[in-house]
């Protein structure tokens, strides 16, 4: 048996958390320390799978898989593919950024803050290495729990309202998908095993209530519009660390949930629901669009900022072609890298001024020249300028979505200079109208607060300068899923297969032969 | 004619005698011994006893016995389990609830043994008149109990409110079984069956149909099922809430011990009542929970959600299926720990005329007390149903159930509950560790006694090592099958 890598990845922070409880409560720095090298220590542990890593399957990898309740055939069932390395990968990362972000700005209960962080990296991790559908249902609700005090404890002063909102609406999805896994169960053939459950010819009107079922859970945490009003009322009032967390990982889940459920376990579905979907998606990228240039709040406009750029992300998805679907997937990894360092950059400048209105500011970059810089680059690669990440992942989606649906990827290339609009424009309100004096004798970055955007910077530009690095990780398990999507279709009229036939064509550079 | 002398195998009543023993002896050492909280400890031996009697039947079926009356079978004796952790759990809070007011005497020690007794008869039992009996000798326990605080008046007007309501119940039950026995010429649940089966053309003879409507009401009363819930909250309350949180548990596990019996052996093959036991079910779960919506107090919050769950364990009873009963068995398992959990931290935060069950008291308790915190935070959770508790467990097995019977609607008004209920027992984490403490002048705490912090800590880790690991529990309730 070889080593269990991802349960070493799971249950390591988990017990770091626990071990930090026996630290004193007054050895402030020591918790912080410990924190620390319990995150850094988790991401040298996730290094291997980066490198040992075999790209030329879509079978899963680096399994483990043990009998856990056997009357109700639950596994313990670990593995990734191609689709969930990235994942893994990044919330390591996150997860110590997290840390660095918290050293100064988290004053009270700081023992438990860092206990639920690394609880709740230990849950995420699970969440994007369960193979087993229960196992998944777990590690996505005890998620809750961590999350709940993160936004509770330390947040804002509306935080009660947005905590509790933040808990009932996944609760609302997550309990509505565990009917679904219940009824998938007994279908399937009593068995948890996503694999197994895919390989199953379900009759499409159950498909199809399971697919919404399933879209209850997915689409809050995304979050599509409508089931998106928690998000600006979480990322507002959560910590720094929280809105990193949020933006960086927890909101990925919903479209890493569509991409391991609901296409290859209902393909048929899937495609049947594909406009739908789009149409959803197409009102995210816009609506969030128009609602961020009505923002007074830097916090909530970034936050609307996500609803907009995840509504790009499930757009790629549902566009269902290897160029969409692989852009859908690069956008999540951009959107958490570019998403949260503008968190980062927001936690450090609102631990100085403790106000979160943009009109309160102006001119910063006269004071913070430093961290002006690294803004601007943050705000370029949200854009979607070439050279960054964003630029990428944004083509491949437009570029996919254009080949399945002409008018949508028009109607999406509307929300990118919307986009540019309101980050550009944020930009000017923050950094460059006339000084206010308020912010005379404000602090610049210390080395710190640079060591924690350093790798952010380093991930915007090697995935906007060498995006097939984490592209070609995808290649294969992309392709699987969508043979599984499309192959599944042959009773069902759909347009997936029309456009998968186009992307094939497209991307061939062979002269097109009429037939 | 020959005397035909009844076999009488007195291994099925072991855990009864067991009980009822302990409960004598508690009671004739209260003459001699000072120190009642020795006769505390006293019944916490019989109950230890008494569960490993249960454990060592679990593996053999003894059939019904005394005329058919009587029967030990896994589903009995993985109730009797139940029951005494139940009572084991509400004894080590009084040890240290009765002293801090003045109420520690024997015989509410003794009275909870027979409590306790009564509910296992009502397990044990095949025939409506056992049930009867096993009924009453809770209940007038129940009733005293719920009276015991003396110096009360909110406990007096709750041990009132109960033995009129519940005399009332009682009447609708025994009314019931005379109607059964009218329509069918039996009381033993067997031959009730037996009856229906020969006689399939009177099935849904009237007689029949009313005299199962009264069992019902009777039962719904005792599980506190809505609309027959009105005594719940005011009884609940005043009483002290070491007994409270004995008979929230205790009583409606008994309730539904004969309850599922009784429908499942003698009704089976009736399924009308499933679509009672169904709009019951919803009734149940919704009015518990929004009524609870508004409460501003733990307690009380904690007695109308002892409502709801009585109606996410109804829902198990509605497929009628082995799996259903394994899933009320492991609920009500789940249940006795997190909700006398529950109910422990709220006696050890009470203070004397109760200003310390208001929610307001809860307030910045993470600072103050962390881990009694942490503790309820865990129960809280459970009772939610978040996983990796216990709780969610119970409703997973339950609504699993329900599902696979056919009852997936069921299932989903159950998961709309759930949210429901979400929603206030988040209110307590808020309250807990959201907002600052009130000035620590206001609110002194008794120094924590041992046996009640013990009954925290040992329902805590174990709502939360079952919860990681609920395949112990899964096993033992599988073996409760009717023998």
């Amino acid at each position: 048996m070889s080593f269990p890598i991802l349960s070493l990845l799971i249950f390591f922070p988990i017990l770091g958390g626990i071990a930090l409880l026996g630290i004193g409560k007054e050895n402030v720095k020591g918790i912080k320390i410990m924190a620390f090298i319990v995150s850094i220590f988790e991401l040298l542990f996730s290094l291997p799978l980066w490198f040992s890593f075999d790209k030329t399957t879509y079978q899963m990898q680096f399994v483990e898989r043990h009998s856990w309740i056997s009357l109700f055939n639950i596994e313990y069932y670990l593995g990734i593919d191609g689709i969930s390395i990235l994942f893994v990968l990044l919330s390591a990362l996150i997860t110590i950024l997290c840390v660095l972000v918290s050293w100064n700005s988290i004053e009270k209960k700081v023992k438990e803050f860092f206990v639920s962080l690394l609880l709740l990296e230990g849950a995420m991790i699970g969440v994007f290495c369960a193979l087993d559908f229960f196992l998944f249902y777990i590690f996505w609700e005890a998620m809750l729990i961590p999350m709940f005090l993160l936004i509770g404890v330390w947040g804002g002063p509306n935080r009660i309202y947005a905590a509790t909102k933040f808990f009932l609406y996944t609760l609302v999805g997550s309990l509505l998908m565990l009917v679904g896994i219940i009824t998938l169960y007994i279908q399937g053939g009593n068995t948890f095993d996503i694999l197994a459950l895919a390989g199953q010819h379900y009759p499409v009107k159950l498909q199809l209530m399971l697919f919404w079922a399933f879209f209850a859970a997915f689409a809050v945490k995304v979050p599509m519009w409508p089931v998106h009003t928690w998000l600006p009322d979480a990322h507002t009032e959560a910590p720094a660390a929280g809105s990193v967390v949020l933006a960086g990982i927890l909101i990925k889940m919903g479209a890493y949930g569509f991409l391991r459920f609901s296409m290859p376990i209902l393909p048929e579905a899937t495609s049947a629901m594909m406009m739908p979907m789009l149409v959803l998606s197409l009102i995210g990228i816009v609506y969030g669009g128009i609602i961020c240039l009505a923002q007074t709040d830097l916090k909530r406009l970034i936050a609307y900022s996500s609803v907009s750029h995840m509504g790009f992300v499930t757009l790629g998805i549902f566009a269902l072609n290897t160029q969409s679907v692989e852009g859908g997937i690069l956008q999540m990894i951009n959107h958490g890298v570019v998403t949260g360092a503008l968190f980062l950059g927001i936690g450090m400048v609102y631990e100085r001024t403790h106000t979160r209105k943009i009109s309160d500011y102006g001119g910063l970059a006269t004071n913070m020249p430093v961290f002006a810089s690294f803004f601007l680059l943050f705000t370029l690669a949200s854009v979607g300028l070439p050279g960054t990440n964003g630029f990428i992942g944004e083509l491949l989606i437009l570029l996919g979505s254009f080949l399945t649906k002409p008018w949508v990827a028009l109607i999406a290339a509307s929300g990118l200079i919307i986009g540019a609009w309101y980050m550009l424009w944020l930009y000017q309100r923050i950094f460059f109208n006339p000084v206010n004096s308020r912010w005379n004798g404000i602090k610049e970055l210390d080395a710190r607060e640079i060591a924690t955007f350093l790798p952010m910077v380093i991930l915007i530009f090697w995935i906007g300068l060498y995006p097939n690095s984490m592209l070609e990780y995808m290649h294969v398990s992309v392709a699987h899923l969508l043979e599984q999507v499309t192959g599944n279709t042959a009773g069902i009229p759909s347009g997936v297969e029309v456009a998968v036939d186009t992307a094939v064509k497209a991307t061939s550079h062979l002269p097109q032969v009429s037939h | 004619m020959p005397i035909i002398i009844p076999t009488l195998d007195f291994a099925a009543l072991i855990p009864i005698l067991a009980i009822i023993t302990t409960g004598l002896v508690v009671l004739l050492l209260d003459i001699y011994v000072e120190d009642k909280a020795v006769l505390g400890y006293v019944s916490l031996i019989g109950l230890l006893a008494t569960a490993i009697a249960c454990f060592g039947l679990l593996t053999q079926t003894v059939a019904p016995t005394f005329q058919n009356m009587l029967v030990s079978d896994g589903y009995s004796l993985v109730l009797d389990l139940i029951f005494v952790v139940t009572a084991t759990l509400s004894i080590m809070i009084a040890l240290s609830y009765l002293p801090a007011r003045d109420m520690q005497s024997g015989e509410y020690y003794a009275l909870l043994l027979f409590a306790t007794s009564g509910m296992m008869l009502m397990g044990a039992a095949t025939d409506l008149i056992v049930v009867f009996l096993g009924l009453e000798i809770m209940s007038i326990a129940l009733y005293v109990l719920a009276a015991f605080n003396r110096r009360q008046l909110g406990s007096g007007e709750a041990g009132l409110k109960y033995f009129v309501l519940g005399a009332f119940a009682s009447a609708f039950f025994l009314y019931g079984v005379a109607l059964t026995y009218g329509a069918t010429g039996s009381t033993n649940l067997q031959t009730i069956a037996m009856w229906f089966s020969a006689n399939p053309a009177y099935a849904h003879n009237p007689i029949a149909m009313v005299g199962l409507a009264l069992l019902l009401i009777g039962f719904a009363f005792k599980i506190a099922a809505v609309p027959f819930q009105w005594w719940t909250p005011d009884v609940y309350h005043g009483a002290p809430t070491s007994v409270t949180a004995f008979m929230s548990v205790g009583a409606k596990a008994a309730g539904f011990a004969a309850l599922v019996r009784l429908l499942l052996v003698s009704f089976g093959a009736i399924p009308d009542w499933r679509w009672v036991i169904s709009w019951l079910a919803v009734l149940t779960m919704t009015g518990g929970n929004i009524v609870a919506l508004a409460q501003k107090d733990v307690k009380r919050m904690l007695a109308y959600s002892s409502i709801a769950h009585a109606g996410y364990i109804l829902v198990g009873v509605v497929p009628g299926t082995p799996d259903g009963v394994k899933g009320i068995l492991f609920y009500l398992m789940s249940y006795a720990f997190m909700n006398i959990g529950a109910f422990a931290v709220i006696a050890l935060l009470e203070q004397r005329d109760q200003i310390g069950s208001s929610i307001e008291s809860y307030m910045g308790l993470s600072s103050r007390k962390p881990l009694l915190a942490l503790m309820m935070l865990f129960f809280m959770f459970s009772l939610t149903g978040i996983p990796p508790f216990i709780g969610f467990w119970g409703k997973w097995y339950v609504f699993w159930a329900a599902v696979k019977g056919g009852a997936s609607w069921l299932a989903i008004v159950g998961m709309i509950n759930s949210v429901i209920s979400a929603f206030y027992y988040l209110s307590v984490v808020v309250q807990m560790y959201m907002r600052s403490p009130t000035e620590p002048s206001e609110l002194e705490f008794a120094p924590l006694s041992l046996p009640v912090t013990l009954t925290i800590a040992l329902a805590g880790a174990v709502t939360l090592l079952l919860g990681l690991w609920p395949t112990p529990l899964i096993k033992l309730t599988a073996l409760g099958i009717f023998g």
